[in-house]
């Protein structure tokens, strides 16, 4: 099966006032893969993610997805182009239910306006019927289907992760991003959320993925890109980096 | 509140006789209140105009959390469109354009005819209405449109201004072109006409008008007018409410950050809170002029926009039952109470030591300070907010497992 | 040229004014990131009780010189209006330290209506007249005039102003208001009680209003309820002119703000052809602050911190 290149990014830098947070980072994903990215904090992981979903605007680089340039220059024209991304500190619409959260992650593929919602005609009450489908598919998917009516901020905190991934796959992406999807859990917690990337990757959606748990990460991850001080350290196989002499000084602090 | 319920997808029957519950009280109450006098029946028709006026700031402020102080300039411009385009205004502000501008002012003779001149634009309802509704529509994009970037505390304060600046045009555009015939307004105004019949009754008739046969006091006609705008009202925002735009407009109150991460154009999204919310106060503002016959700069000033969002406020934010609850409320309390508070003063006392104009502004200040301190979602939210967590899980455990 | 220097004194006198009130503005942003729409209410109530003590004096203790009675009055509205501003922070704005962000600003204008409420309760509906203690001979400068009054005006402004800098720069209260601005909880581990530092931040706005809202009085000869809503509004647009939590900038701000609505509303005719006329005046704080909020909303001396995903 040949490969397909999804995300093509090279080049990025990105400087805060008298902080260089990224220099000439880039990063390749094939389709079909989980690609990881790790660094110790601070390293511009998540900065690396706010540029390429448009949060920030890069000083450099070039983006490429599926072959096509796209400009990450708003979030929304990112999330239209293809890539969908979860939060460190999870961003859910806290007093919407779970089911209209994931329902609000099928805007950008659907176009009902003003008249649609007002007449309520056939085409509009069929998009919102799949939408509401589609949705509750979703959280069947990730688990968390039988609290759909339950408003977001009680959920679980496993499961308020859970969402924001459903709601995410609801944009249809391309790319899904995740940033740091098991902080804060405990080893249960963490397993079931191992099983749901396999199931994810089983569908054979791409997956970029920042994480501090490495053994989840190395079990999970095609290839890996290593971050420090914003400068990419390592590329390669999680077996490569598990070996490479500056991954390890990078997070046990070796000799300088 | 239990009893009472608009709920159509989770309790579909409770909803409904709710609803039938509370019309059949509304189409009966001019009848009743006839009988003691006209004054009941027109406290209800302004607080109708209030009502349908913080259904629409409810679009702004309580579905996307957009907290608009300015948004009775749209009430403004739906009145003064009336009082131009249905009254003699015009007539006089042809009279100084033709002054400052003969070219301009014989080409609009040319196009209206002649007899504007002398009487000025008169048009209908049907005409008023939808230009009332975009115009408003319009300045409301305008006015956000420069809004869109800043934080909730500037929001306030920019649409705020933009507020007191067309307060402060309206109250001074009468010189040199007379637009709006400055601080002392507009007046004879049309009353409305539904289809040949005048609102105002016929002259002469003591302002009461002819259904067929049947002869009803000029207010209770501009009831049931008002009041089927505001049916129409909490329908339409109703409907987009439970919709792909109303479910934007949340999650943009709720996480403006995620919103645009899920794909959502958060600057158009926006722009069409300002605008759907604003065209409601337009049309509000043009019932509100022809009703009264006359406007001035003087009902459109920065007091009424905080007690609309008072209202929104009190009632509960995003909660279409509690907005209209909350209108009612601080719309005719306050002129209820100054039908009986005054005369009980006057009996107790011998005269009036607490005014009702000053009962009005404690009622206010009081329930906004109030609300926020002791119950922020107001006084009848959505029924999700009310819940303490523990017991709607208990709940609903409960629920699944007898299932 | 005449005209020039004429609205340029003007310009500062109601600049003076805006910057006392812009000041408490910009402290009260700085530590709570609050909007405190109450505050130009707070003017009026200190205006309102100047007025109450200088009737009092007439009462009781008639002919003592102009100076005198407006430094009294002066003095006297002082600590009661520091007393109202430390029971709004303590009743409506406390409880709301953590709420999300819209809950304060709506409790503050409910207050601001409270205010007024209890203002027209107690001193009635219609317009007070200010006496004039100071000599009502205009002196005149460069070929404009100039009241004692508004010299008063200007030179007990840059003492207050100059006061509140000493306050902050060089006092241990001014280092914690300065650091619970930056940092309330690293600041409290230092030892600061932030509670204490934002009663003191309300308590200084306050005074400072009031200084304010007495000359205010004796410059305009008449005060009444609402007098203060549209003067905070334009002290607050001020303070965003300079850089919201600024302290300098509010001063600068200030200043800038009364001079640019004293040129433009003078010279507005000139500009638009006879279009617009000086009752448009109100309107240059709004534009002001519109322009501001678009091109730099940090202001003119302030630094903005960028939001972090």
């Amino acid at each position: 099966m040949s490969e397909q290149l999804l995300l093509n990014i090279q080049g990025v830098n990105k400087r805060f006032g008298g902080l260089q947070a990224l220099t000439d980072v880039g990063i390749r994903i094939m389709r079909g893969q989980v690609y990881g990215l790790i660094g110790p904090n601070g390293a511009g992981k998540t900065t690396f993610f706010n540029v390429i979903t448009g949060l920030y605007q890069p000083d450099s680089g070039t983006f490429e997805l599926d072959g096509k340039p796209y400009s990450p220059s708003a979030p929304h024209d990112v999330a239209r182009a293809g890539i969908a991304r979860t939060f460190q500190n999870i961003r859910l619409f806290g007093e919407m239910s779970a089911l209209e959260n994931v329902m609000v992650g099928r805007h950008v593929r659907t176009k009902q306006g003003v008249l649609g919602a007002i007449l309520r005609h056939r085409a509009a009450r069929d998009e919102e019927a799949a939408i509401r489908a589609r949705a509750q598919e979703l959280l069947d998917f990730v688990g968390i289907g039988k609290y759909a009516d339950r408003t977001a901020k009680y959920l679980s905190y496993g499961d308020q992760r859970r969402l924001e991934i459903a709601r995410a796959l609801a944009t249809d992406p391309q790319l899904l991003a995740l940033d740091e999807p098991a902080a804060g859990m405990n080893a249960t917690e963490k397993l079931a959320l191992r099983e749901l990337l396999v199931k994810i990757k089983a569908e054979g959606r791409t997956v970029l993925l920042i994480e501090h748990d490495v053994k989840l990460m190395m079990g999970l991850c095609d290839r890996i890109t290593v971050l420090e001080y914003g400068k990419r350290i390592a590329e390669g196989l999680p077996s490569e980096i598990q070996k490479n002499q500056a991954v390890i000084d990078a997070y046990l602090g070796g000799a300088h | 509140m239990a009893l009472l319920t608009f709920d159509t997808r989770h309790k579909p029957r409770q909803a409904y006789i709710s609803m039938a519950a509370v019309l059949i009280l509304m189409l009966v109450f001019p009848f009743v209140a006839s009988q003691y006098g006209n004054s009941w029946v027109r406290i209800i028709d302004i607080a109708l105009l209030y009502i349908m006026l913080a259904l629409g700031l409810n679009i702004v402020v309580g579905f996307a959390g957009l907290l608009d102080l300015g948004y009775i300039a749209f009430f403004a411009v739906g009145a003064y469109l009336v009082g131009l385009f249905s009254s003699p205004q015009f007539a006089a502000l042809l009279e100084s354009l033709i002054y400052y501008s003969p070219a301009v002012g014989e080409a609009l003779v040319a196009f209206f005819g002649p007899a504007i001149a002398q009487d000025g634009i008169h048009l209908s309802l049907w005409a008023i209405v939808p230009l009332a509704a975009l115009c408003a529509a319009l300045c409301g994009a305008l006015l956000g449109a420069p809004t869109l970037k800043l934080r909730g505390d500037y929001l306030a304060i920019v649409t705020l201004g933009f507020g007191e600046i067309i307060r402060i045009f309206m109250n001074n555009l009468n010189d040199p072109i007379n637009f709006t015939n400055g601080p002392q307004g507009i007046n004879m105004i049309d009353p409305i006409r539904v289809f040949g019949v005048s609102l105002a009754g016929e002259p002469g008739s003591g302002a009461s008008v002819m259904i067929g046969d049947y002869a009803m006091p000029s207010v209770n006609a501009y009831y049931f007018l008002f009041l089927a705008m505001v049916i129409a009202t909490i329908f339409i925002t109703g409907r987009l409410q439970h919709s792909r735009l109303g479910r934007a407009w949340v999650a943009i109150r709720e996480d403006e950050i995620a919103a645009k991460a899920m794909g959502i154009n958060t600057r158009n999204v926006k722009l069409l809170a300002f605008a759907m919310g604003a065209s409601f106060g337009g049309v509000a503002g043009a019932m509100f002029g022809a009703f009264q016959g006359f406007v001035s700069p003087e009902s459109f000033s920065l007091t009424e926009s905080i007690a609309v969002l008072a209202m929104v406020v009190l009632g509960g934010i995003g909660h279409i039952p509690g907005v209209v609850l909350g209108g009612v409320l601080l719309a005719a309390l306050p002129e209820v109470l100054r039908h009986v508070v005054d005369p009980a003063q006057q009996a107790l006392f011998g005269k009036v030591i607490v005014e009702a104009e000053v009962l009005r502004q404690l009622l206010y200040g009081l329930a906004l300070v109030g609300i926020m301190l002791v119950r922020p979602s107001g006084l009848w939210p959505s029924p999700n907010k009310e819940e303490r967590p523990n017991a709607a899980l208990a709940r609903e455990e409960e629920e699944a497992s007898t299932a | 040229m005449e005209t020039f220097i004429q609205q340029l004194l003007n310009g500062l006198v109601l600049g003076s004014m805006y910057a006392l009130v812009a000041l408490g503005y910009t402290m009260v942003y700085g530590v709570l990131n609050l909007i405190n729409f109450a505050h130009g209410d707070v003017l009026m109530i200190g205006a309102m009780l100047g007025l109450t003590i200088l009737q009092l004096l007439e009462a009781h203790v008639p002919g003592l010189p102009g100076y005198v009675q407006l430094a009294l009055a002066i003095l006297g509205a002082i600590p009661l209006t520091m007393l109202v501003s430390i029971l709004i922070e303590r009743v409506a704005y406390r409880r709301l330290r953590n709420a999300p962000r819209l809950a304060p600003l709506i409790t503050a204008i409910g207050v601001s209506i409270l205010l007024q409420t209890f203002a027209m309760m107690i001193w009635g509906r219609s317009p007070l007249p200010f006496p004039q203690l100071l000599s009502p001979e205009p002196i005149v400068v460069g070929g404009a005039m100039i009241s004692h009054t508004q010299v008063l005006l200007l030179v007990l402004a840059a003492v207050a102003m100059g006061a509140l800098v000493l306050l902050v720069e060089r006092t241990k209260m001014g280092r914690a208001m300065r650091a619970v601005a930056e940092n309330p909880r690293v600041a409290g581990l230092m030892g600061v009680d932030a509670n204490r530092v934002i009663v003191a931040t309300f308590a200084i706005g306050a005074a400072l209003a009031a200084v304010a809202g007495v000359m205010w009085g004796a410059n305009y000869a008449s005060i009444t309820f609402t007098m203060g809503v549209l003067p905070g509004l334009k002290a607050f647009c001020a303070a965003v002119l300079g850089g919201i939590g600024n302290i300098y900038g509010a001063m600068l701000g200030g200043l800038l703000l009364g001079i640019i609505e004293a040129l433009g509303a003078g010279y507005i005719g000139d500009l638009t052809g006879g279009f617009l006329g000086s009752h448009y005046q109100d309107i240059f704080a709004f534009v002001v602050l519109i322009l501001v909020l678009t091109l730099r909303p940090s202001g003119i001396m302030g630094e903005r911190v960028a939001d972090r995903a």
